[in-house]
């Protein structure tokens, strides 16, 4: 019966996306509704031919197939999200690579918001929900709850990511920042978003263990703050049912706070709160012992979760947000300098006593420089926040060195390491294909970061310099376009920080690749072994 | 008053001394005596299960 119900329902979607896509306002529209018919209708034949099926949800093992598959989307779109990074770091430094000729797809504007939902929401996103369900059935002794609700999330998801680069390209886009998809995708996502919530509490009522594990509380934490932020700065009204274009409900200075209120508890709850899940449990692991203090890392979290949401404003200084608003969202910044660097004491301190795998294990290396970059970009965050240093850093370079030394040197090098961890364990291999390859990986990423981050403070601090400069008679002396030219040397070192970013993320595909297919099955031995 | 001036006016008095309240006796909460007992096995979690869930029959205590 849910079988058939499932079929028709899939059957008026693909119906109604093709009479969508035949009455569209706008090109962005119809591709994303012929996106929307092509994914309904492989979803009714793969349904169709499950009919009757009985599905076995053995609750004594884990739901792993639906992780695999993560680590797989995870490592694709990681270098999607790269590789479009690097094409964009190259046409800011050679304009001559906007291509004409390719009705705008192909430019700057368009690419730019692919390349930050590719890495956010489809490289980051898909390491989130992955790694969530890895760590959340091992921490509750319990096989994920809702059955393929999982699977739900996890498809959902890329369709969710399909629809957003494809509109992106072709011009759709609501103008927020890191929140450019369309209405309905965002309706979308809330669906996605919920579901995963759903697994993810179930999975917690279920579970079998008396203490809920303080990652599943950081994880917890983003899945819920993520859907209050996404629903409430994409409270919009679109124009017509056929068209990919709405209206905000907010105007003028309130849409602009509803919006960096989003924008900065995203980094806050998405790339850190999320991303802190990971340390907390794949660090101990790859260390094998427990976290250095647990009471630290209870502190940690409320003192993350009391601050965080209050430091938006700094995203607006010297606009017509109130004095206040943003004088708070700068002392809250700097308070938060305190919890972030509790967070990260306490997971560089998971080491003490077994420093020497430093030496020994990449891996272990990867995770401690993704937590030195964490510690190092919340430093960073809540200097620039102060209002003096920010009258000097916003609009400049400064600010997407700042960005881009906790994506890729904390989130990017975190995610790594969670990858190279749990590779050999989902496909049942003894270890990784090459350490030496991870090392290569390791120091690729690492002195991409360096050129990176190093060329946009040079060319940040320059250029806000260059434009505030004035004569002796009050006049500026610099135009724009010359702190454009000024800029150019620093603009290719950073693409080729880039490329070498790039290319570690390559090796590291290969490696993954490798250890699967390179190395045999591991002999399955189920035998009450503690950890190992 | 106008909503703006009577949420503004809630939310830097009583709702401001609530939430940092609430955040004090969770740090307090935090070293309550008997609390580093149940912290050590918490953070011990982590290293049992790896494999399989837990025993469907007996919740909690193994290893």
């Amino acid at each position: 019966m849910w079988d058939y119900v499932k079929l028709i329902v899939l059957a008026v979607v693909a119906l109604l996306a093709a009479m969508a896509a035949n009455y569209a306002h706008d090109l962005p529209y119809q591709v994303n509704m012929l996106v929307v018919m092509i994914a309904a209708v492989i979803t009714f034949i793969y349904q169709l031919r499950h009919v009757g099926e009985a599905r076995v949800h053995d609750q004594t093992q884990y739901m792993d197939g639906v992780i695999r598959a993560g680590v797989i989307a995870t490592a694709f779109w990681g270098v999607v999200g790269f590789l479009v990074g690097v094409v964009i770091a190259f046409q800011l430094a050679f304009p001559a690579l906007n291509i004409d000729n390719t009705m705008g797809i192909l430019n700057f504007g368009r690419l730019r918001p692919l390349h930050t939902s590719a890495v956010i929401f489809a490289f980051g996103g898909n390491a989130l929900i992955m790694s969530s369900f890895y760590v959340v059935q091992r921490t509750s002794a319990a096989r994920l709850w809702g059955g393929n609700l999982a699977w739900f999330v996890f498809w959902g998801w890329q369709l969710m990511v399909v629809l957003a680069a494809t509109s992106y390209v072709l011009g759709g886009t609501q103008s927020k920042e890191y929140a450019e998809t369309v209405w309905y995708i965002d309706l979308w996502i809330t669906v996605v978003w919920l579901a995963y919530l759903a697994v993810f509490v179930g999975t917690l009522v279920k579970r079998r263990e008396p203490h809920i594990y303080v990652a599943n509380w950081f994880y917890l934490s983003m899945i819920v703050t993520v859907a209050m932020l996404h629903v409430v700065n994409n409270a919009a009204v679109p124009v017509s049912l056929l068209s990919s274009i709405s209206v905000p409900i907010y105007s003028g200075v309130q849409d602009a706070m509803v919006q960096w209120w989003y924008g900065h508890n995203a980094v806050g709850f998405f790339l850190t709160a999320g991303f802190l899940g990971m340390m907390y449990y794949f660090v101990p692991k790859q260390v094998e012992r427990p976290v250095y203090s647990y009471k630290l890392s209870i502190i940690h979290f409320w003192a993350l979760i009391f601050l965080y949401i209050w430091a938006g404003p700094h995203h607006l200084h010297y606009t017509a947000l109130p004095d206040w608003a943003s004088t708070l969202g700068m002392v809250f910044s700097v308070m938060l300098w305190m919890p972030s660097w509790g967070g990260m004491i306490n997971g560089l301190m998971t080491l003490s006593g077994a420093w020497d795998k430093l030496r020994t294990d990449p891996v272990v290396r990867m995770m401690v420089i993704a937590i030195g970059f964490y510690g190092m970009s919340t430093f960073e965050g809540p200097v620039m926040s102060i209002k003096a240093v920010n009258s000097l850093s916003h609009y400049t370079d400064w600010t997407i060195g700042h960005v881009h030394s906790g994506a890729l040197g904390w989130n990017g090098m975190i995610t790594f390491s969670v990858l190279y961890f749990l590779t050999p364990r989902l496909w049942n291999r003894d270890k990784l294909y090459s350490l030496a390859l991870v090392n290569w990986h390791f120091w690729l990423a690492t002195i991409g970061i360096v050129l990176y981050a190093s060329s946009m403070w040079v060319t940040g601090i320059m250029e806000g310099l260059m434009w505030r400069e004035v004569d002796a008679n009050g006049f500026l002396v610099n135009a724009f376009a010359d702190t454009v030219a000024a800029k150019f040397p620093m603009y290719v070192v950073r693409g080729l920080g880039g490329a070498m970013f790039l290319t570690g993320a390559l090796i590291m595909v290969y490696n993954l690749w490798m250890t699967v297919r390179a190395q045999p099955q591991r002999v399955v031995a189920y035998a009450g072994v503690p950890a190992e | 008053m106008e909503t703006y001036s009577l949420l503004r006016e809630f939310a830097d008095s009583w709702v401001l001394l609530s939430l940092t309240l609430f955040f004090l006796a969770v740090v307090v909460w935090v070293f309550r005596p008997g609390a580093k007992a149940v912290h050590k096995d918490a953070a011990s979690v982590i290293f049992r299960n790896e494999k399989k869930p837990g025993d469907i029959s007996s919740p909690s205590k193994e290893a």
